[in-house]
């Protein structure tokens, strides 16, 4: 099995090396006809970018733009390690402290890689309503490697691009900590080939097409005019064109990925002595700083989204900001009055609630709107990890499903709520061809409540029925759980070969 | 000779020794205990789950004296370990039969 596994690994890395080099003699020829012939088969976002050249001066980046976005990209890099490395790994007993770590860092690792294999052409090329296109496998065309020019990436503002080099990195550190978010739902249990072999499975099949579904559209500069509209919007994911709004990922990050945990919980089963003996975090210290580092990262991943430096990341700023610090309270008050203390845990806990409840929001909902929804997520967090727990029965380890299910959840509903210009919204654009926003009296509440809904249930679905299929799968071939010696011993030696905490 | 051990709660530690140098003690060992008495333990809540804590953690100390310094060591412990609340600790005495020191290998009272 392990010989097995090994020459894998080898061919996989001496077949990606290969792709890569052919990729880099493809590119010119492909990029070049691109770039220049606003050809109609050229498919993707930055080709649809340069397509109005015909007619107007092609858009160059703004060197701002470019600085913002690699900065932001940055940023979530340091949610993943050591964020949320961190936030986990001080959450379980000290002879697993190792293994939480390296889940985290090296599913990051493994998607970011698959990311430029295949994973970004598969979430944000032109294809179905489901699944994107094979345009950009290894990255081709993202660059013309013989004239040292580059394709460009549409954001929100017509006339306004970014490099696809930029945007591909930054949406892979989404990719990447997506997945390693599901770490804590089985952690201190399962396998730690089996997590990475699911790992390769569920991104594939459920979290590129969840953001193709929600993410994937023409960009606003291919709205040229009324008689196209119908034809660009019908070339969007399926999501963006049911009209539902997720500015930096609350179904696409948050719902599919604790779906997935939740289902891994029930599937890889209880840990040994789960509610017997004590399972006490052994260092609230470190998952301090990984709660901080998470709210100081989470700026990167929130109004980065807005994929250019202008008023809406500055709006999704302050928003991320808001609600997170209002989350922290309202955990801190839910506990008071339940049981008369406030805890660390239960502040480090509130902020990861706010930011995501205000995730798929910040860009979306006014500055009142964001501390209402942040206060909101607290409470409900707080309920996720008690109420809902006990009622789901499952070992969720760290508690994936009732902190970014439930919040999650609560913030893309409440999107639809807090997005209506009446309760201080931006509201959203009812027509790209001239960028005209909804009127407050044209806007109901209902009906985009009612479209956050679907987006919701529709992940909620599909992430549960690929992870089940996964973990089946993974079951069948690897086996999910590591042996009850191997259990006990703790997974820092049992998986890993070494101590967290050598004396 | 006896031997005087007391467990002592462990903020308690520095003043006991201060009072047991005092009153020209030569030397104590120190160890960290966990143990339980009639003060019981204390819950902790994580999220949602609940652990009770049956164990707190005290300090052992043992020092080696001579008999006729007894009662004087007693006295300075209590006094100094003492807060007056549950949980402040216990002092048990034993003979010792022999004492060695390794260095000088002299015996008895000499060695203390």
């Amino acid at each position: 099995m392990k010989k097995l596994l090994l020459s894998l690994a080898l061919g996989l890395g001496l077949l990606t090396a290969g792709s890569f080099a052919l990729a880099q003699t493809e590119a010119p020829t492909a990029s070049a006809s691109e770039a220049q012939a606003a050809a109609p088969a050229a498919a993707t976002v930055a080709a649809e970018a340069a397509a109005p050249a015909a007619a107007a001066p092609a858009a160059v980046p703004n060197k701002g733009d470019i600085a913002w976005m690699m900065v932001c990209a940055l940023l979530v890099i340091l949610m993943a390690v050591p964020g949320l490395a961190l936030f986990y790994g001080g959450l379980v007993r000290s002879k697993n402290m190792l293994s939480v770590l390296m889940q985290v860092m090296v599913t990051f690792s493994l998607i970011v890689v698959l990311w430029f294999i295949y994973g970004y052409s598969l979430a944000f090329t032109e294809g179905g309503a489901f699944f994107g296109g094979w345009d950009r496998l290894f990255m081709r065309g993202v660059w013309d490697n013989a004239a040292g020019t580059f394709a460009n990436a549409a954001t929100f503002s017509k006339d306004v691009v970014i490099p696809e080099i930029v945007f591909a990195a930054f949406q892979a550190t989404f990719a990447g900590i997506t997945c390693a978010l599901i770490v804590g739902s089985f952690a201190e249990r399962i396998k730690f080939s089996a997590m990475l072999a699911f790992m390769v499975l569920w991104f594939t099949f459920s979290y590129a097409p969840i953001a193709h579904m929600v993410w994937f559209w023409m960009g606003p500069d291919a709205y040229t005019g009324k008689e196209v509209v119908d034809a660009m919007n019908a070339k969007a994911g399926y999501l963006w064109q049911s009209g539902a709004l997720d500015f930096a990922g609350g179904t696409v990050v948050h719902i599919n990925a604790a779906v997935a945990g939740l289902v891994g919980a029930y599937m890889v089963g209880k840990r040994i002595g789960y509610g017997k003996e004590s399972m006490a975090p052994h260092s609230l210290t470190l998952t301090m700083v990984g709660a901080s580092l998470l709210w100081v990262g989470w700026f990167g991943f929130n109004a980065g989204s807005a994929l250019e430096a202008n008023g809406f990341a500055a709006l999704a700023f302050i928003n991320t900001f808001g609600a997170a610090a209002a989350a922290v309270l309202a955990w801190c008050v839910g506990e008071t009055l339940m049981r008369g203390k406030a805890s660390m845990l239960g502040a480090a806990s509130g902020a990861v609630a706010g930011l995501v409840a205000i995730t798929p929001a910040c860009g979306n909902v006014g500055i009142g709107g964001a501390l209402i929804i942040g206060l909101l997520s607290g409470f409900a967090g707080l309920w996720g990890v008690n109420g809902l727990k006990k009622l789901l029965g499952a070992d969720d380890t760290l508690d994936v499903f009732g902190v970014h299910g439930v919040c999650g959840i609560l913030g893309a509903i409440l999107t639809g709520v807090f997005n209506s210009p009446a309760l201080g919204g931006p509201g959203y654009v009812t027509d790209w061809t001239t960028v005209t926003m909804v009127t407050a009296a044209d806007y109901s509440i209902a009906a985009q409540v009612w479209t956050q809904t679907k987006a919701v249930l529709i992940t909620v679905l599909w992430s549960g029925v690929v992870s089940i299929v996964a973990f089946k799968l993974v079951d069948m071939v690897i086996g999910l759980r590591v042996s009850e010696e191997d259990e006990r011993e703790g997974l820092d030696i049992s998986a890993h070969g070494e101590t967290a905490y050598n004396r | 000779m006896k031997l005087v051990t007391a467990i002592i709660k462990p903020f308690k530690l520095d003043e006991v020794r201060e009072a047991l140098s005092g009153i020209g003690v030569q030397g104590i060992t120190v160890t960290e205990v966990k143990g339980f008495g009639r003060q019981k333990g204390h819950t902790e809540l994580y999220r949602g789950a609940e652990y009770v804590v049956d164990f707190l953690p005290k300090v052992k100390i043992e020092a080696a004296i001579d008999s006729a310094l007894l009662d004087r060591v007693i006295e300075a412990i209590e006094g100094a370990a003492r807060t007056g609340k549950i949980g402040d600790g216990k002092i048990f005495v034993y003979d010792i039969e022999q004492v060695v020191r390794i260095r000088t290998g002299e015996t008895g009272k000499e060695a203390l």
